[in-house]
């Protein structure tokens, strides 16, 4: 199980750096979206996959999910999140403003 | 165990927050601005003294002891950086009525400087790897708002990119995270020095550090990590740029140290050796940049990526002399960047123009600004007495107790060299030909702006001119570096 997660989060790495170098807006916003689900999984893959064992920690419990990973992915996703949802906003109002939306013609070096 | 060590966080936070309240009427979010500013500073002054004389805070949040819980360590190395932070907020508070516009101001201007502030402070007292991911989101968020403020094009545009280089960084440091746990089984710091320390650092632990290193490097503006700084730090207004290039990289270059002094420090040939190499790279491409612009802006964002260069050369060299050398510019390099930034703000501001071909003449018109950018040059480039010297001279002594020589000769050419394209600025733009210039006829009162840049320059060079009498002090801070033990020890309470 943890190897297919692994191939999965590695595959949404990929597709998410390759949606990264394009040249659209859009696109680029999408890709940061699949690298941080990419990364989400990877939490979840490195806390070890466990099957209908609950998060205890008490004497004589043998078996129990690690706890910790969970939390620290609730905490990544409401950041990434947070951050896609803004960087939605921005991508939006710097295309209205720039007039484009190609990152080739966004490069500039005036200052006003 | 004291509570204390969460104020710098929670204040800032707090005065963030009930500042959104009122973020129209002004002249009331100024005197609270400078009023929460204060008692920030006060606070952050009280724990340094504490921490000095009783050793570190460790703070328990909720009372979940160490490796479970999150910790806070107040320890002498956070205490010096959150009060050196506390002071820059100070400063930029008195600077920002007169820099920013009034719509800039109005909209949460103030708000977003608490929170940035805040995330910054905790980014320096968090025990905790997670937790240190969740401040450097803080501080970013906070920095995304202020970046944009203003809404012009150019902002615009490079504000975009900044965001998404560092989304994707921090996405790194999410999965680098992960990998560290799932090798060490945590992600308190303490607890993952004292296991890597156990198993001396193997193969898969030294690959971790270096990605954790490719993390900490794109937001110190390493090279070749760097690129993306000089453009986003010079579109937003001058108070934000101040605060930016005073703190953030500085946060960046602060958790390599740490990491580095404390949890991967086994592997000292592989990974140091390389800090060294990228360090040269660092100093002599941050110079050029800073070199092949007219914007005078433009420089100084330019001239922050060699002073990264200089920290990370003697967390490289990793010696005491050589981390005492690392720990002393990075103060000394907060409050000047501070200062040049602001200075920078005042001399657009009164000239009208950041192209540096179309100043000129500006000491006749200007002469306080002139003589303190003069001043701040000097303290920059390392001309002793000032402290910028103090630092190079403890790292350029570390570099030769080690025998690396050419990291040493590097620093030296590229001190050289911020020195000339400093210099450059104080030449064309306050001596020459006043005539290109139009200033009006009633030169605007800048009496505002001038004096938290006089206030932070004072600082500077008592810094450098009582040498002597700080460097005890962090003489004792690079000890307590070079000795993670104490550290584990005051968290973990064997």
């Amino acid at each position: 199980m943890e190897i297919i997660m692994s191939v999965l989060a590695g595959i949404l790495f990929m597709t998410g750096v390759y949606n990264l170098l394009q040249k659209q807006l859009l696109r680029i916003v999408i890709g940061t979206a699949l690298v941080s689900h990419g990364a989400h999984l990877t939490i979840l893959t490195m806390g070890k996959l466990k099957d209908g064992a609950p998060p205890i920690l008490t004497e004589g419990v043998e078996n129990y999910t690690d706890p910790l990973p969970q939390a620290l992915i609730l905490t990544s996703i409401v950041i990434s999140f947070g951050v896609t949802s803004l960087l939605l906003v921005l991508a939006y109002r710097a295309s209205k403003i720039n007039h484009t939306d190609n990152m080739d013609q966004l490069r500039g070096n005036d200052y006003e | 165990m004291s509570n204390l060590a969460v104020l710098p966080i929670a204040l800032p936070f707090l005065a963030g927050i009930i500042v959104a309240f009122f973020h129209k009427k002004l002249v009331a979010a100024r005197i609270f601005a400078l009023i929460a500013t204060v008692i920030h500073l006060a606070v952050t002054i009280m724990i340094l003294l504490q921490v000095n004389g009783n050793g570190s805070y460790v703070l328990e949040l909720g009372n979940w002891k160490a490796p479970y819980g999150i910790v806070l360590v107040a320890d002498p190395l956070s205490a010096l950086l959150v009060m050196t932070t506390a002071i820059i907020g100070v400063a930029a508070v008195i600077y920002a009525p007169k820099s920013l516009s009034k719509i800039q101001e109005e909209f949460y201007f103030y708000s977003f400087f608490f929170l940035l502030i805040s995330g910054v402070s905790g980014a320096f007292l968090t025990g905790d790897l997670f937790n240190l991911f969740v401040f450097f989101e803080v501080l970013l968020m906070a920095s995304y708002g202020l970046i944009v403020l203003g809404n012009g094009k150019a902002q615009l545009r490079e504000s975009l990119k900044y965001i998404l280089i560092n989304l994707f960084s921090s996405m790194l440091f999410v999965t680098t995270i992960a990998f560290l746990y799932s090798v060490v089984g945590t992600v308190n710091m303490a607890q993952a020095a004292e296991r890597v320390g156990e198993v001396e650092q193997q193969g898969i632990l030294t690959t971790i550090a270096i990605l954790l290193f490719f993390v900490f490097a794109t937001k110190a503006a390493v090279f070749p990590l760097y690129y993306w700084l000089p453009n986003s730090y010079t579109v937003p207004n001058a108070v934000v740029s101040a605060l930016f290039g005073a703190l953030l990289t500085k946060v960046g270059v602060y958790s390599i140290l740490r990491t580095f002094t404390l949890i991967f420090n086994h592997e000292v040939p592989l990974t140091h050796t390389l800090f060294i190499y990228l360090a040269i790279f660092t100093m002599i491409f941050g110079v050029i940049g800073a070199l092949s612009t007219n914007n005078v802006k433009l420089i100084i964002a330019y001239n922050i990526i060699p002073a990264v260069g200089f920290m990370l050369m003697g967390i490289g060299i990793f010696t005491e002399t050589a981390i005492a050398g690392s720990i002393y510019y990075l103060v000394h390099d907060m409050i000047i960047k501070a200062v040049l930034f602001l200075l920078i703000g005042a001399i657009i501001y009164a000239a009208g123009t950041s192209d540096l071909n179309k100043m000129g003449g500006m000491i006749h018109h200007f002469p306080v600004l002139g003589w303190m950018f003069f001043l701040s040059t000097l303290v920059l480039a390392g001309i002793p007495p000032f402290s910028g010297f103090i630092g190079k001279l403890l790292l350029i002594q570390g570099g030769l107790e080690q025998e690396e020589i050419l990291v040493v000769l590097a620093a030296l050419i590229s001190s050289l060299g911020i020195l000339f394209s400093m210099i450059r600025i104080f030449i064309k733009g306050f001596w020459g030909e006043p005539d290109i210039m139009k200033i009006p006829e009633q030169k605007p009162s800048m009496s505002l702006m001038v004096w938290p840049i006089g206030l932070l320059l004072t600082l500077s060079v008592v810094l450098g001119v009582g040498a002597e009498w700080f460097y005890p002090s962090i003489e004792s801070i690079a000890q307590y570096v070079m000795n993670p033990e104490i550290y584990i020890e005051s968290v973990l309470k064997e």
